[in-house]
């Protein structure tokens, strides 16, 4: 295949998630070129889509100590390195009336252990500091979890990266992974935009395609028997905790309720499937989901359920199991949560590499590993450094060093802007300025979706009713959109509000949805218009 | 306090109903301060969303919200149930706790003192505060409008005259007539005793028999300068008091719209009073009008009504063939009983009482008061100011006091509460010239 563009770099990074970033960034501090491909928006895959928690480990510290361990250590440095990402909200496990009492004391040896420190705290102490809380719980422990936003986790690590010189290609999906000799010499990348073909030469390949690493493989001739773990999630409108709440039983579905932003998530279930991108949300998982933060937080349902959104987790079970690692089964709970680097120089693709299973907790040392090992197969002599080097804040949030992330911090920008009358996004408050700036950084063909990850666009209640046709309307001034663009960019957009929407529309969300239909159906005529640009195209 | 906020469900709570708002602008289309000034974001955004970035344990961040009049229309017009103004005004307390509050704020909250204070030395004051100097001065230092409208201390206090009134009765109480509690709040006590006298006297020549009992300021002054402790001990002293009746059966019946007004909903839905008592005098006040509506829609009400023509001639120059402006003002429609005051006055013959059909005269209590709100307040009224003038009108109506002070001011007209004109059509003389 003949293909338009030609790049070279020292390694190419296969995935745009956590993974795919940490490893971009850690690269390019060790002073090797390296170019990032990512067949959707990064953030898109598993590392979007996760509940928001920054592990202390408790979940994992009984059956997964190898797990549990990696957590904890990498928390403290996640933590310094890029707090503005970090709501510190502090953590708690929490045994309610279901919950066996035995569980307890296997629990805080295994905290014990690997190192996760915990304090009990009385019941009346906790219902002061969360009154929502199940007054039937009999055991509470402090544990270090804190809320992380994987977004800007992801773009603060590719604009690093990029300040280091290193290439991000958004929407360029691998074709062909190219071999010479026994090892892996560039890839084939096509822009799913416009089609455009991409040859990148690589010394190295990393693929850290998450649950698509399977996929990446094969191009390579390699198989990796990864497992597609489906988990549902569930934000509530109402924060009804400020601390993260764990349940103190073995993993189970919906025992983990997070405090992310203005909302709350809960998550989530394990259902193992069998493509990387079957993002079902079946109505019963929500259901599932609503019953067990009911068992945390009596009056649960009883605020607006927002949106429900489902992830795979990339797990692999490795036939060898290290000390400590979890023995996996025939669910997709219980195979470890540690992580592994296969080489592929067995299959004639020697060069790469794939990092497999782990967290987003772990991404910093997954991230450390694989380049390690890149650095050994290219002999090159750089240490890691990433996790002494504190992240910049992206230049579109601001700039500069961050400090740990608080609820308030949007009102308080708010309340410093110079126009109050420029909101877009009033929910999640998104100015207008800030939606110019991120359109402007992210460059030619950038969704309305993308911007979302950027800013939390259209992420509050309304579900974007109101701000998808003044976010149209910004981008097509700002990007020099033809009214046709224009308008499937708004119709895609909304079209991906309503999905995670569907399974909800009851109450409030219900009579949001069909305020949200007025608007865009009968005032607008999204689909009207949406129509008649499709006809004028065929 | 913010325990206190927080010790009931929370679905009962005010912040819960921010988890009803659809953004659908409402609202904002309906609040008299954002159209007139960029100074003020909005209810919506001050409101439940400004609500979703709040932490309970931390200060908020937005001082815009002390521009919110608490006006209350975004509550009424909501469609969802969402207590928008009750929202704002706590998020004005937490800021007033944790920064603190301004002399102003504790001068104009604590109004109820000054009120008695000011009485023993009323003349003194009076020229006092007509004295342009003076007011600059105080406008320069206290950050209090020198072009607001103050009341005039009448230099006796309502219960003083009851006080007075009750030992020199000759017949013992009538005790098979039914009972009527009034409260007659603070401005009555202080600058209009005269209303309280027609108030009793109305509610006499209906047949009842009145009781006064001893209660306190409302706490709305307080409240809507962000002091809740403060606001909440006046408030659990008037639930002390005036509970009982309410259980009782006993109506509780006031002149000051807004204050009633703190006592029927304030108290829950703002204090974060939930308890038994707070609930049964919530259940037991009424809006004078109100009362007096109920009652005639009970066939209960007597309209031994004059027309206007038997009015004493002073009042019937006052009138002229003029129609009546009526301002119904915001905390009286935040009742939801529509316009009692206005049907009552249909009953009078000859009399044109007509609403002016204006959002909000702009004072919002002790809002208008405050320098930097000052043009704020001549805005959001002008509307209704210019409609009074253009009617050609020397006599209005409204319901509260400051409200009615701030339109007299601004409009030029006399503006009375409606039963002054009741009194006048049931015969019934003040015990001093009311109008004129």
């Amino acid at each position: 295949m003949r293909a338009q563009t030609s790049l070279s770099c020292d390694v190419l990074v296969i995935g745009g998630g956590a993974t795919g970033a940490g490893v971009l960034f850690d690269l390019a501090q060790r002073g090797l070129r390296a170019i990032l491909t990512e067949q959707n928006d990064v953030a898109t895959g598993t590392s979007g889509r996760y509940h928001g928690l920054l592990h202390s480990g408790g979940r994992y510290a009984v059956r997964d100590p190898e797990s549990a361990r990696e957590c904890i250590e990498e928390n403290w440095i996640v933590r310094r390195i890029a707090p503005h990402t970090i709501e510190d909200t502090g953590g708690w496990f929490a045994a309610f009336p279901p919950d066996d009492p035995s569980y307890i004391p296997l629990w805080l040896a295994g905290c014990k252990a690997v190192g996760i420190p915990t304090e009990p705290l009385s019941i009346a102490q906790a219902l002061r500091e969360e009154p929502h809380l199940n007054p039937g719980a009999y055991a509470i422990y402090r544990v270090p979890d804190a809320a992380c936003d994987s977004f800007e986790l992801i773009h603060t690590l590719i604009e690093a990266a990029a300040a280091l010189g290193a290439i991000t290609l958004n929407y360029h999906r691998v074709c062909a992974i190219e071999k010479a000799g026994g090892k892996v010499i560039g890839a084939l990348l096509e822009n799913r935009r416009t089609g455009a073909l991409v040859r990148v030469h690589a010394d190295a390949i990393v693929n850290a395609a998450g649950p698509w690493a399977g996929e990446v493989a094969k191009l390579a001739g390699a198989d990796i028997r990864m497992t597609h773990d489906r988990g549902v999630m569930v934000a509530m409108n109402v924060r009804w905790v400020n601390t993260i709440i764990n349940r103190l039983a073995p993993p189970g579905d919906g025992d983990i309720l997070v405090p992310v932003g203005t909302v709350c998530v809960i998550g989530t279930t394990s259902v193992v499937v069998e493509r990387p991108d079957d993002l079902d949300i079946p109505a019963a998982e929500v259901t599932q989901m609503l019953d067990a933060g009911e068992i945390m937080i009596p009056e649960f349902r009883k605020a607006r359920a927002l949106r429900a959104w489902a992830g795979v987790r990339p797990l692999y079970d490795p036939p060898q199991k290290r000390e400590g690692e979890a023995d996996g089964g025939e669910d997709g709970r219980y195979i470890t949560r540690s992580f592994r680097t296969l080489s592929h120089a067995d299959v004639g693709a020697a060069g790469m590499l794939s990092i497999v299973g782990g967290k987003l907790t772990t991404y910093r040392r997954m991230a450390e590993q694989i380049c390690d090992e890149v650095c050994a197969y290219l002999k090159v002599q750089a240490p890691c450094r990433t996790a002494e080097t504190p992240l910049p804040k992206p230049t579109w949030l601001g700039g500069g060093r961050g400090k740990l992330h608080v609820l308030s911090h949007r009102l308080h920008q708010l309340e410093h802007a110079p126009r109050h009358d420029n909101l877009i996004c009033e929910c999640e408050i998104v100015t207008r300025d800030q939606l110019e700036a991120a359109i402007r950084a992210s460059g030619e063909g950038v969704s309305l979706d993308d911007l979302r990850r950027d800013l939390r666009l259209g992420m509050g209640p309304c579900q974007a009713g109101f701000c998808g046709y003044r976010a149209a309307g910004v981008l097509s001034e700002v990007a020099h959109l033809s009214p046709e663009r224009a308008i499937q960019a708004l119709a895609a957009f909304i079209g991906e509000r309503f999905r995670g929407n569907r399974p909800l529309l009851w109450g409030h969300q219900l009579r949001q949805a069909l305020l949200d239909e007025m608007i865009y159906r009968r005032s607008l005529g999204v689909p009207a218009l949406q129509a008649q640009v499709q006809a004028a195209a065929s | 306090m913010t325990t206190e906020l927080r010790e009931l469900p929370y679905l009962q709570e005010t912040p819960f109903t921010a988890d009803h708002c659809l953004k659908c602008n409402i609202c904002t289309q309906a609040c008299p301060v954002v159209s007139v000034t960029d100074l003020f974001p909005g209810p919506k955004t001050v409101g439940p969303q400004a609500q979703r970035f709040r932490d309970p344990d931390l200060p908020s961040p937005d001082r815009s919200v002390e521009y919110c009049s608490g006006c209350g229309i975004c509550t009424l017009v909501c469609p969802h149930g969402v207590r928008v103004m009750e929202i704002n005004a706590q998020a004005k307390a937490k800021l007033a706790e944790a920064r603190g509050f301004s002399l102003r704020d504790w001068i104009l909250g604590h109004n109820a003192w000054w009120g008695v204070l000011g009485t023993l030395f009323a003349p003194l004051l009076n020229r006092l505060f007509r004295f342009k100097p003076f007011r600059w001065l105080v406008e320069k230092t206290l950050g209090i409008s020198a072009r607001a409208a103050f009341p005039t201390w009448a230099g006796y206090t309502f219960r003083s005259w009851w006080r007075k009134r009750e030992r020199r009765r000759v017949v013992p109480a009538d005790n098979s007539r039914p009972v009527v509690v009034y409260y007659h709040g603070c401005s009555t006590n202080s600058y209009e005793p005269h209303i309280g006298k027609l108030a009793v006297q109305i509610l006499e020549h209906n047949g009842f028999r009145v009781i006064v009992p001893p209660q306190a300021c409302c706490g709305l002054p307080l409240q809507s300068n962000g002091m809740f402790a403060e606001a909440r001990r006046f408030a659990r002293k008037n639930v002390h008091a005036l509970a009982d009746y309410a259980r009782r059966g006993i109506p509780i019946v006031g002149t000051a719209s807004s204050c009633i007004m703190a006592l029927k909903s304030d108290y829950e839905h703002v204090l974060g009073m939930h308890d038994a008592d707070t609930k049964a005098l919530a259940s037991g006040v009424y809006d004078f009008c109100e009362f007096l509506w109920h009652l005639h829609q009970q066939g209960k009400l007597k309209t031994d009504f004059r027309p206007v023509s038997a009015f004493p001639l002073e009042v019937r120059a006052l009138i002229g063939d003029s129609i009546v402006p009526y301002h119904a003002p915001c905390q009286l429609k935040a009742h939801g009983i529509g316009r009692p005051a206005l049907d009552l006055l249909d009953l009078i013959p000859e009399l044109r009482a007509i609403e002016m059909d204006a959002e909000c005269c702009g004072i919002a209590g002790t809002y208008g008061y405050k320098a930097e709100k000052r043009q704020i307040a001549e805005d959001v009224g002008a509307p209704l100011f210019r409609r009074i003038r253009e009617s050609g009108a020397r006599l209005a109506i409204c319901d509260t006091e400051t409200c009615r002070w701030h339109i007299a001011q601004m409009s030029g007209a006399r503006v009375v509460h409606p039963i002054e004109l009741l009194a006048y059509a049931y015969g019934i003389a003040p015990e001093q010239p009311a109008i004129i």
